[in-house]
């Protein structure tokens, strides 16, 4: 719930309502992806993520 | 008002405590942990640090974490959107990361703190100042100057690549930023990864390399025209606009394509570990050129729009030193001051200090007798007399225990002016990747040998990389071609003219290695292939016992100059305890280990039964 409280809060102080679709989207997306295996991080890049 | 600064979960976490506007402790958790660039939460850290400052974490006022998670989350998915459906593969392996741990950040930490002791929730203020602000407040607030232009650059925080700021008395104010995926970091990333060195740790062996590029001479030319024509545009301002379809990094899991740069080069990627040729050194040398270049904008633009005498610097290319000697040698600023642990760990102290002056509204106060607010940067733990007895009792050590520290130092001296290699560990650890002369290796300068025996023997490290020199700040412009202090080894500067040895005739058609044993000063093991010293004075207001060192070697040499690298071996994070300088001692072919008022003898220990080999403990950096 906090965490729900910070993106209403955050989306409201950037303004950017557009991404509240993509973020559904993408979450919903992610939580398969979560549910379906484990990351590693590749050693050849910088850690942007 | 005690606040507690953390950074965490990309690389080089850190914790920091200070207390009304003082720093007291900071530290790295790969010092504790042995994991080199640990990105895991820094509970070791935290906990020393709490402990430091004697506090129970429930009386602090602030937890602040350097960077704002929302933020970033939301660049990678706007980048995901405007690149979909290339980022895919990156997407996959981001949102497990994100989903899992690092939406909840907030849960985490205070669930981390809790295996410290069990937080009040309530009591216990989190606070998230952006990455670039705390970048920016780790350089200024501990500057000595009231009003300052503020340079940050690195990799990427949450969209910020750089960014200049303004820091006047307890504000600092964002004038300008650079967004990604243009990021000067990045592009210089891009290249250690392209010479086949790891992103992220590899880039000052990069640093390292360009000068063995042959200056001025066609293939570095070409090199530079074919970066700034295709790979940037670099514009008046400093900024870069990196040309995305050569670049990788904003969709996938890779730097570049790596066919494309070949094309665009002339040859494929170097393999880790083989090799390195020529071209190498040429394009590691182009691409220093294009960063030196654009960093100096940069500054320039900082001057411009703050009018400031005095620039402080952070972020990952702050450690640049190379580009950081020639940004002093364009004086478009009276000084600059560099904060030591300027890539993230840094972030950690300047998050503290942003939330101290910024959020809290604190009142700034410079001590004028002081050359910054930071110690030396000699924030870590401690050493003491009972740490080292119980170690030379578990490994039967023997030693020799000096109560007077004129004698020991005496003896010290002596040993390095007979050619011997010293374990150097004495008082607080340093904050931030270099060693400051509280966790080193030391040794003579004059040895024409040392470079080579230092780095194949103690270091197991790749033949080419340098060394740098401490000297007494009261002599350093009689060794080199500085007069000013350098606390943090932030400058990179040449060997005093008359010192230096011409270089012969057929010099830039000299193999790699030829050119590294051409003898090229007085001072061999410390002057790179270009003349030039990664230079650290060293203070008697914050490291007395090495400047005493430092008298004493001069009045048996003539030299106030040593050898000081990190006491460590390839792979490994600086040596934190005795015990961790014990073991790296006996594993490696150091002569004595001088720790606190002990010293040990390498002839004099019973033989190392522990058959542990660094290479499969450390993985190679």
């Amino acid at each position: 719930m906090d965490f729900l409280k910070d993106l209403w809060q955050f989306l409201r102080a950037r303004k950017k309502w557009w991404l509240a679709p993509l973020i559904i989207v993408l979450l919903l997306i992610g939580v398969l992806l979560v549910l379906g295996g484990s990351s590693a991080i590749a050693p050849f890049i910088y850690t942007l993520f | 008002m005690t606040i507690l600064g953390i950074s965490a979960f990309y690389h080089d976490s850190a914790a920091a405590i200070i207390r009304d506007g003082e720093v007291l402790a900071a530290a790295q958790e790969e010092r504790f942990t042995r994991k080199k660039h640990d990105p895991a939460f820094p509970t070791n850290a935290a906990r020393f640090c709490l402990q430091f400052a004697g506090t129970s974490i429930n009386d602090i006022d602030a937890i602040v974490f350097y960077d704002k998670p929302l933020l970033k989350f939301e660049r990678l998915l706007e980048t995901y959107y405007a690149y979909a459906p290339k980022g895919l593969q990156s997407f996959m392996m981001s949102m497990p990361v994100w989903l899992k741990e690092k939406l909840f950040l907030k849960k985490l930490i205070y669930e981390s703190l809790d295996s410290i002791e069990k937080v009040d929730r309530k009591k216990v203020k989190l606070l998230f100042p952006e990455h670039h602000l705390s970048h920016a407040a780790s350089a200024f607030y501990p500057s000595p100057y009231e009003k300052a232009a503020i340079l940050t650059i690195d990799g990427v925080g949450e969209w910020a690549t750089a960014s200049i700021c303004l820091g006047e008395g307890n504000k600092i104010t964002n004038l300008k930023q650079m967004d990604f995926p243009h990021s000067l970091g990045l592009l210089y990333s891009a290249f250690t990864y392209f010479c086949g060195f790891k992103v992220n740790s590899g880039e000052y062996k990069l640093m390292g390399l360009a000068p063995y590029g042959n200056h001025g001479s066609p293939e570095v030319e070409k090199y530079v025209a074919i970066i700034k024509t295709k790979l940037i545009d670099l514009k008046e301002d400093g900024s870069v606009f990196l040309d995305q379809k050569y670049f990788n990094y904003a969709t996938g899991l890779r730097m570049v394509y790596d066919n494309k740069w070949e094309e665009l080069f002339g040859f494929p990627r170097r393999g880790g570990e083989s090799m390195l040729e020529q071209k190498h050194c040429d394009l590691a040398l182009a691409i220093q050129l294009v960063t030196e270049e654009a960093v100096i904008k940069m500054a320039k633009e900082a001057k411009r729009l703050t009018g400031a005498d005095y620039l402080c610097m952070a972020g990952g290319v702050a450690l640049n030193c190379v580009a950081n000697g020639k940004l002093d040698d364009a004086k478009i600023f009276k000084q600059i001051f560099i904060t030591p642990a300027a890539g993230d760990a840094g972030g950690a102290l300047g998050a503290a200090y942003a939330a101290n002056y910024i959020y809290y509204g604190n009142e700034r106060k410079i001590d004028p007798t002081k050359m910054d607010a930071l110690k030396g940067s000699y924030l870590g733990t401690d050493t003491n007399e009972q740490d080292i007895r119980m170690v030379a009792s578990k490994y039967k050590g023997h030693f020799q225990h000096f109560a007077d520290e004129n004698e020991l130092v005496e003896k010290v001296a002596g040993l390095i002016a007979g050619g011997n290699i010293i374990g150097w560990h004495q008082g607080r650890m340093e904050f931030g990747p270099r060693a400051l002369g509280a966790r080193s290796i030391i040794a003579d300068v004059r040895n024409p040998e040392m470079q080579k025996k230092l780095n194949l023997k103690i270091k197991y490290r790749e033949g080419f990389r340098p060394f740098a020199p401490i000297v007494l700040a009261e002599d350093v412009s009689d060794y080199f071609e500085h007069k000013d202090i350098s606390p943090y080894m932030l400058i990179v500067k040449p060997v005093k003219k008359g010192r230096q040895i011409p270089y012969p005739a057929n010099f830039n058609s000299k193999e790699l290695l030829d050119k590294l044993y051409f003898l090229r000063s007085d001072m061999p093991a410390i002057t790179h292939v270009d003349y030039s010293a990664r230079l650290q004075t060293i203070h008697k207001e914050t490291n007395e016992r090495l400047w005493k060192l430092l008298q004493s070697f001069k009045s048996k040499t003539g030299y106030p100059v040593m050898v000081n690298t990190s006491f460590n071996v390839r792979g490994e994070p600086i040596v934190n305890t005795p015990e961790d300088s014990y073991r790296c001692f006996m594993r490696t072919d150091m002569d004595f280990l001088v720790v606190g008022n002990f010293i040990f003898d390498k002839t004099k220990q019973p033989e190392w039964l522990e058959k542990d080999d660094w290479k499969t403990e450390f993985t190679l950096d």
